[in-house]
């Protein structure tokens, strides 16, 4: 019997209509457990890297995690897992809500997409029942809105069903995957999806997830229901914003303060912070918009917190989000209007983009325009304010229309294709993806290395549970350590309280590369671990102190599928996905080459020390100085295939398969 | 039939303060497996999420008792400005819709209240439901004394209203017959 998961995918070849239910190896959840870990091993048995983002070949795999439908709380992440339009790399954007739950109980733990469709469809998944459904009568409808006109539909208030938008219909390579009050948004899986001409999944299950010991997940999730309850009533003091202070996504839907948020982010297109930007009036002014916006705060699937919210503004059709949504169109725009992120926020999810990149891409659009590289003729019939522009840009990029072609395909692959030295205000983008639109002082070795090196390739998804800045005091420092059972070795309290956030022990020496990559490695392990299970980043890897740590994870695992493990082996498997993750980008001509956070990331840059940052982690993941996983680390984690693979295609260069080199 | 005195179990639901999130619909289905939380399935959940979540409408519903017709009209309310159809308020497990039915055999499901041995504090919804959507009351109240209908009952009931008690009858002797 197989436990936790449902032991079969759904492989669907868009092109024939052949539809097969088909079993899965038993052996994969103790290699890779699931979700991104199985989602990396079919992506490299199947995918060649000469296979780009609009080929029929190119997959897209809607996958549950290894957790997702059983009793463990905050399970419910759904991956999109695709080659990137935007980066040639892997893709695997999550989304919370309730889709992938829905599925598992359909009896699937991934449906596998290849080759393209004839015309627009939408599939329906009724448990054993599956149909390719004509959807040209969706063409053009809002990602949110086609979610509730399927289910009208069908007739089937409970199926659950996850849309694009225009923007991903147009291939778009920021555009999302939208379901519920979720967004698979990073790196254009919504864009592929649109390409292979499916405009939604529609999903009801009603069929039983086996548990190997349900009694004993039920007594683990009681311990965790204790600590959630007790974090509810008790937040965390002594951290720089109170929407960490809790588990769960950062609560920017309940907390008005953006203090942190606008004064210390970059504004535009990521150029310039204002730093007195925040002031009493605009405190008042944000919270009346923000509290006669937000209706009602709304949970993912079996998940007791509430971190999204149902927006009712004014005569704007509802729509459902969530954090930092809430404030990165105001940061492109320039604007300090509240009511114009509820207004631009609908049309951004019914269009379905990322939330994330495109209001740096509009900015950018922007500042070509004031630079004379977008001429007036380019903007004609644009309002000449900042926000009616932002409107007016946003409708061209999610039609394709004019500028909003180069638009719709990020700031990078715009910038190229526009010329004329466009590409010199490409200035924050890494492996081609748009990054944070933060900008700062003095060079922090843990940051750097996290934007280098993830395969992420999106910082919000990679910070976790190590603090964002040193305490200033030996008080605070001891109050933060003293509960602090989330870590995985009693060293880190040692390297927490060594910091300091200026003097001896400050950045960028403090902490050594050493220590940084020992925490980084840290950081990848919870989030791999995460996206492996299907959790939450808020209720695990994000959050700074948050239920599911290290040392509690293989407790839920193993109750819920029978496997023996312990730290060790489950960081072992982890380490395995991850390092096979890795070869997957290599493979595809990603090394260290392309490992570089934006130039004007931070003011004070350190070439030799950020040399020696990167060395040092590359040795210390088993990796090659190009950043290739060597022979030893492959044969360690039982990927001997995958050497032999690299060896073949002539990844390595000459004799360069050992850290040595 | 006589009254007597008795404690009446009922759970206050404050639908307003319910985000939708359906971990009562999981433990409830947990804990009436068998063996309990060996399987994992909101389908079976003797509590139901009723979810529109662009019209605001978030309520838990209790399985009540099972009806063998549907209702001859099919009515609407109108609260505060949300319409509401009566089948999405309706406890019944009935003829005309999937809910409250064990989704393999099509058996009715009544919420029992978590009445176990040992007995529970309080129904695994309400302690799992950390949002206090769901209050457990208990009040003394004089009632009509009533016969205690057992769950393989109101199985057994539903199959003779299908196909009439002389079928049910044949084939239960049939079965012992076969064993």
């Amino acid at each position: 019997m197989r436990y936790a998961e449902t032991g079969y995918n759904l492989e669907i070849d868009l092109a024939t209509g052949n539809i097969e239910r088909v079993e899965t190896d038993p052996k994969l959840m103790e290699t890779h457990l699931g979700g991104l870990g199985t989602d990396v091993k079919l992506f490299w048995d199947r995918v060649p890297p000469e296979t780009k983002a609009f080929d029929p070949e190119n997959l897209l795999v809607f996958s549950s995690g290894l957790l997702g439908a059983t009793y463990a709380w905050s399970t419910n992440r759904t991956l999109c897992t695709t080659i990137s339009p935007q980066t040639d790399l892997l893709a695997y954007p999550m989304m919370g809500g309730f889709w992938a739950s829905e599925l598992k109980y359909a009896g699937y733990d991934k449906v596998i997409l290849r080759n393209k469709a004839p015309h627009l469809v939408y599939i329906w998944i009724h448990n054993d029942k599956v149909e390719i459904r004509d959807a040209r009568h969706l063409k053009g409808k809002g990602a949110v809105e086609t979610q509730d006109l399927i289910r009208e539909e069908l007739n089937q208030p409970d199926a659950q069903v996850s849309a694009i938008g225009l923007a991903g219909e147009n291939r778009a390579f920021v555009a999302s995957i939208e379901q519920s009050r979720s967004s698979a948004s990073r790196l254009g899986s919504g864009g592929v999806m649109g390409d292979k001409n499916v405009k939604a999944i529609a999903v009801r299950g009603t069929k039983d997830i086996n548990i190997y010991d349900g009694v004993k997940l039920m007594e683990h999730l009681e311990e965790l229901k204790k600590f959630v309850v007790h974090r509810n009533e008790n937040p965390l003091t002594g951290i720089e914003m109170v929407i960490h202070s809790g588990v769960g996504s950062p609560q920017a839907m309940r907390h008005v303060d953006e203090q942190w948020h606008t004064t210390g982010f970059a504004w535009g297109n990521a150029r310039t912070r204002r730093k007195d930007f925040w002031n009493q009036e605009i405190f008042e002014r944000w919270s009346k918009s923000h509290w006669s916006a937000v209706k009602r705060f709304i949970s993912c699937f079996n998940c007791p917190q509430q971190c999204g919210t149902l927006i009712s503004f004014q005569d704007v059709p509802r729509y459902m989000m969530k954090c930092f949504s809430k404030l990165s169109y105001l940061f492109g725009s320039k604007s300090d209007s509240m009511d114009f992120t509820w207004r631009i926020l609908h049309k951004s999810f019914e269009y379905g983009v990322d939330s994330f990149s495109t209001p740096q891409i509009l900015a950018f659009a922007v500042e070509l325009y004031e630079a004379g590289i977008f001429t007036d003729a380019d903007f004609k019939g644009c309002p000449t304010d900042n926000e009616g522009r932002f409107f007016w840009l946003l409708d061209k990029l999610a039609h394709r229309d004019g500028i909003g072609d180069y638009l719709a395909d990020g700031v990078y692959w715009a910038a190229r294709r526009i010329g004329k030295g466009a590409e010199e205000f490409d200035h924050n983008t890494i492996k081609k993806h748009e990054q944070m639109n933060v900008k700062l002082g003095m060079l922090d070795p843990l940051y750097f290395l996290m934007f280098a090196t993830n395969e992420k390739i999106s910082i919000t998804q990679i910070e976790g549970n190590w603090p964002q800045t040193a305490k200033p005091t030996q008080e605070l420092k001891e109050h933060w350590a003293k509960d602090w059972i989330q870590v995985p070795d009693p060293k880190f309290i040692d390297y927490f309280m060594g910091w300091n956030p200026r003097g001896e022990g400050s950045n960028p020496y403090y902490p050594t590369p050493q220590m940084c990559s020992e925490i980084v490695d840290w950081m990848e392990q919870i989030h791999n671990i995460d996206d492996a299970i299907g959790l939450c980043a808020g209720m695990g890897s994000f959050c700074y102190k948050p239920g599911y740590h290290v040392h509690n994870y293989p407790k839920f695992i193993n109750a819920a599928t029978g496997m023996d493990l312990d730290e060790e082996s489950l960081k072992k498997i982890v380490n395995r996905s991850r390092n096979l993750h890795r070869a997957f980008n290599n493979r595809r001509g990603m090394s260290r080459k392309d490992e570089a956070p934006p130039k004007d990331h931070w003011k004070h840059r350190f070439p030799e020390l950020e040399e020696e940052l990167l060395t040092t982690y590359y040795k210390f993941k088993g990796w090659t100085y190009d950043g290739i996983p060597t022979k030893e680390r492959l044969h360690e984690l039982d990927l001997d295939y995958v050497y032999d693979d690299l060896v073949k295609r002539g990844i390595y260069k000459d004799g360069q398969d050992k850290e040595d080199c | 039939m006589a009254k007597i005195k008795k404690i009446v179990k009922s759970i206050k639901i404050d639908a307003d303060k319910c985000n939708g999130c359906r971990a009562c619909e999981v433990a409830c289905a947990g804990f009436h497996a068998t063996p309990k939380y060996s399987i994992c399935n909101p389908a079976r959940a003797r509590i139901k999420v009723v979810t529109y979540r662009r019209k605001d409408i978030w309520f838990p519903v209790f399985a009540g008792e099972y009806t063998p017709a549907g209702c001859v009209g099919r009515d609407s309310y109108i609260i505060d400005g949300k319409e509401y159809a009566d089948c999405d308020l309706c406890r019944a497990s009935c003829p005309t819709r999937d809910r409250f039915k064990e989704p393999d055999s099509g058996l009715p499901l009544r919420c029992d209240m978590c009445e176990s041995d040992p007995p529970l504090p309080e129904p695994m919804c309400v302690s799992i439901c950390i949002n206090n959507v769901l209050t457990y009351v208990e009040k003394e109240e004089e009632v009509e004394e009533e016969e205690n209908v057992s769950d393989m009952e109101i199985g057994l009931r539903a199959l003779a209203n299908t196909h009439g008690m002389d079928k049910l009858l044949e084939t239960v002797a049939r079965m012992i017959e076969k064993d």
